[in-house]
């Protein structure tokens, strides 16, 4: 088995709130290989980019706070490292792609003098050596031109050219671990499959690196990953390689939803979970996919489940599978 | 059918236009002065003493018989120096303290603002005239005081701008690459800020002009003989009777530049504002 690059360990984050602190991740433990893509996959709000801003230290401060845990980056508590050298891993070691390239852009700036920016940051080259290298990293990530189109300012770029661009920074220093946010839902699909393959291509030739891909999207989770977590309300309830989860989810929430993906030729209705994701201010007792569960039964409404392991490389948060 | 032609500049933006214009001619017949004024500014002629405009002096002659044309312009350059001087003040510590209150927040922000506060309580022009009393009054301590008493509203502005830039995705991308808090308030944030921060310099050049043109016209400003649009103002009152031009020509400068500076900001801010960009 590859090493583990990044594990976390028990990681809380808590957001103060008008009512009191809420827990938006809730002792999260989760392990990323060198070389593979691990997909977080839940709903909106359920902890997923919040657990990535953690990994990195930016959680918003106020209202939020790690409050517990480690991240262990090659052995490294990340959560301990003192701010100068967490800063200096940002951008190198660590980095990061967001899910709205119109935003995530300098608007007064050239994207090539973004690029070189994040470049000089981190290694000692000079501004020319550093413009070549953003033309260069343009190249390597598809656009067409790149020395004409690192004289670009953003608003001159389309939404998928605008990706490439951040996927450019991100990747321009090389780093190990790649924490995409939602790469892929503010494109069309025929871009999205583009920025897909992208990622995976440019990943893949990176020996030792590993990308964490956050996501709702379990049509990029089949296309992109090599294992899928699935969150739920701050918690991950199911830890599987890719195949085994599709061909056999074990938690009642990713078997709603699968059941809940559109067939192609099928007349059938939509297959939609009921009710809403619990706000976090305001969980359930016990399980907190208790009130939506179709399977659920005597201990679920009392007894918060621990994570069970019923097979190598999976587990899952439930009593079903005690 | 209408042909399909871009409006022209003027017809769109006619203000800025005028604006422009203004402030350009202004500020051109200050800098050229030396070349432009047919006479000395201090050069005394008692033989044309309170002469109406004639060729030989187009605006006139004041009391001692100093060509008017001359101490306009030359008073020009003195309003258009403190006017940028102060301003540059107000604007860089009005920029500074902005920018460091809205990015660290917290304790930091609500000194930087009670001190703003408290700096708004003062009755400016009078803070400024016990200031210059106490102090000798020259043009550099004139400046000085104008730029430490003006800076408040640039600070409130670029407080604001910072609050809602510094949540961003294009901020926390730059922390993601590993920038630190210089880097990311000096090139990330400060050049997205700038906008409303030229509108506020723009009108307070015209501020700045008003309040010396003030102060020289109570005597505290430019000391005679050096000409300033203010002192001409004063000496000009005393035979406003019989020579109306010792007053007129200096206060059509001052309106012709403060209007020119107050229709190019105003113009700015309606072509800055997107909510208000065609």
């Amino acid at each position: 088995m590859a090493e583990t690059l990044l594990s976390i360990q028990d990681l809380c984050t808590d957001f103060l709130g008008k009512h009191g602190p809420a827990r938006a991740v809730d002792s999260v433990s989760l392990d990323i290989r060198q070389g593979e893509t691990l997909a977080l996959v839940g709903e909106s709000g359920c902890g997923k980019s919040v657990l990535a801003l953690s990994v990195l230290r930016l959680v918003p401060d106020p209202p939020g706070r790690i409050s517990a845990g480690k991240a262990l980056f090659r052995g490294r508590d990340l959560l301990a490292l003192p701010a100068e050298e967490m800063r200096n891993l940002r951008g190198s070691a660590l980095a990061m792609i967001f899910q709205e390239p119109m935003t995530s852009l300098n608007p007064v700036f050239r994207v090539g003098e973004q690029i070189a920016e994040a470049v000089r940051l981190h290694q000692g080259l000079d501004q020319g050596q550093a413009w070549d290298l953003a033309v260069a990293m343009l190249d390597k990530v598809g656009i067409p031109d790149p020395g004409e189109r690192a004289r670009s300012f953003p608003h001159e770029l389309s939404g998928g050219m605008r990706q490439r661009v951040m996927i450019a920074m991100a990747l321009s220093c090389d780093p190990d671990l790649l924490l995409a946010d939602e790469p892929t839902t503010a494109l069309d699909v025929t871009i999205q499959a583009q920025i897909l393959d992208l990622l995976s291509e440019v990943r893949q030739r990176r020996a030792g690196g590993a990308t964490l891909l956050i996501t709702h999207d379990l049509g990029v989770v089949a296309r992109a990953a090599d294992r899928v977590a699935v969150m739920y309300a701050g918690q991950i309830i199911e830890e599987s390689p890719v195949r085994q989860l599709f061909r056999e989810p074990l938690h009642p929430y990713t078997q709603g939803l699968l059941a809940s993906l559109p067939r192609p030729g099928s007349r059938e209705r939509l297959n939609p979970i009921p009710g809403t994701v619990p706000s976090i201010f305001d969980l359930p007792q016990g399980c907190r996919f208790h009130p939506r569960c179709p399977k659920r039964f005597e201990p679920c409404d009392r007894q918060a489940p621990p994570l069970f392991h019923p097979g190598a490389e999976r587990s899952v948060r439930c009593w079903l599978h005690q | 059918m209408r042909p399909l032609t871009r409006p022209s500049l003027l017809s769109r933006h006619g203000l800025l236009v005028l604006g422009l214009a203004l402030v350009g001619v202004m500020s051109l017949a200050a800098l050229l002065a030396p070349w432009l004024a047919p006479y000395n500014p201090l050069d005394i002629n008692v033989k044309v003493i309170l002469a109406p405009p004639s060729w030989a002096h187009p605006l006139g002659t004041d009391a001692l018989g100093r060509d008017v044309l001359s101490r306009v312009l030359w008073g020009g350059r003195v309003s258009l120096w403190v006017g940028f001087v102060a301003v540059g003040i107000s604007t860089a510590i009005g920029l500074a303290l902005g920018l460091v209150a809205g990015y660290f927040g917290r304790l930091t922000d609500e000194i930087v603002m009670r001190g703003v506060d408290v700096m708004l309580c003062f009755p400016s022009f009078f803070l400024i005239l016990a200031v210059i009393a106490f102090l000798e009054p020259n043009l550099t301590n004139i400046m000085v005081v104008i730029g430490l008493t003006s800076w408040m509203g640039v600070a409130r502005l670029v407080r604001a701008e910072t609050l809602g830039l510094k949540s961003r995705d294009f901020v926390l991308a730059a922390r993601v690459a590993g920038a630190g808090p210089a880097r990311i308030l000096l090139r990330h944030i400060l050049p997205n800020a700038l906008a409303p921060v030229l509108v506020s310099a723009s009108l307070g050049v015209a501020g700045a002009i008003l309040v010396e043109s003030a102060l020289s016209f109570l005597g505290l400003g430019v000391q005679p003989p050096d000409p300033s649009w203010g002192n001409m103002l004063m000496e000009g009152k005393e035979v406003l009777g019989i020579a109306p031009w010792l007053s007129v020509f200096p206060g059509l400068a001052i309106l012709l530049t403060v209007l020119g500076y107050n229709l190019l900001g105003e113009s700015l801010r309606d072509l800055l504002d997107p909510r208000l960009r065609q």
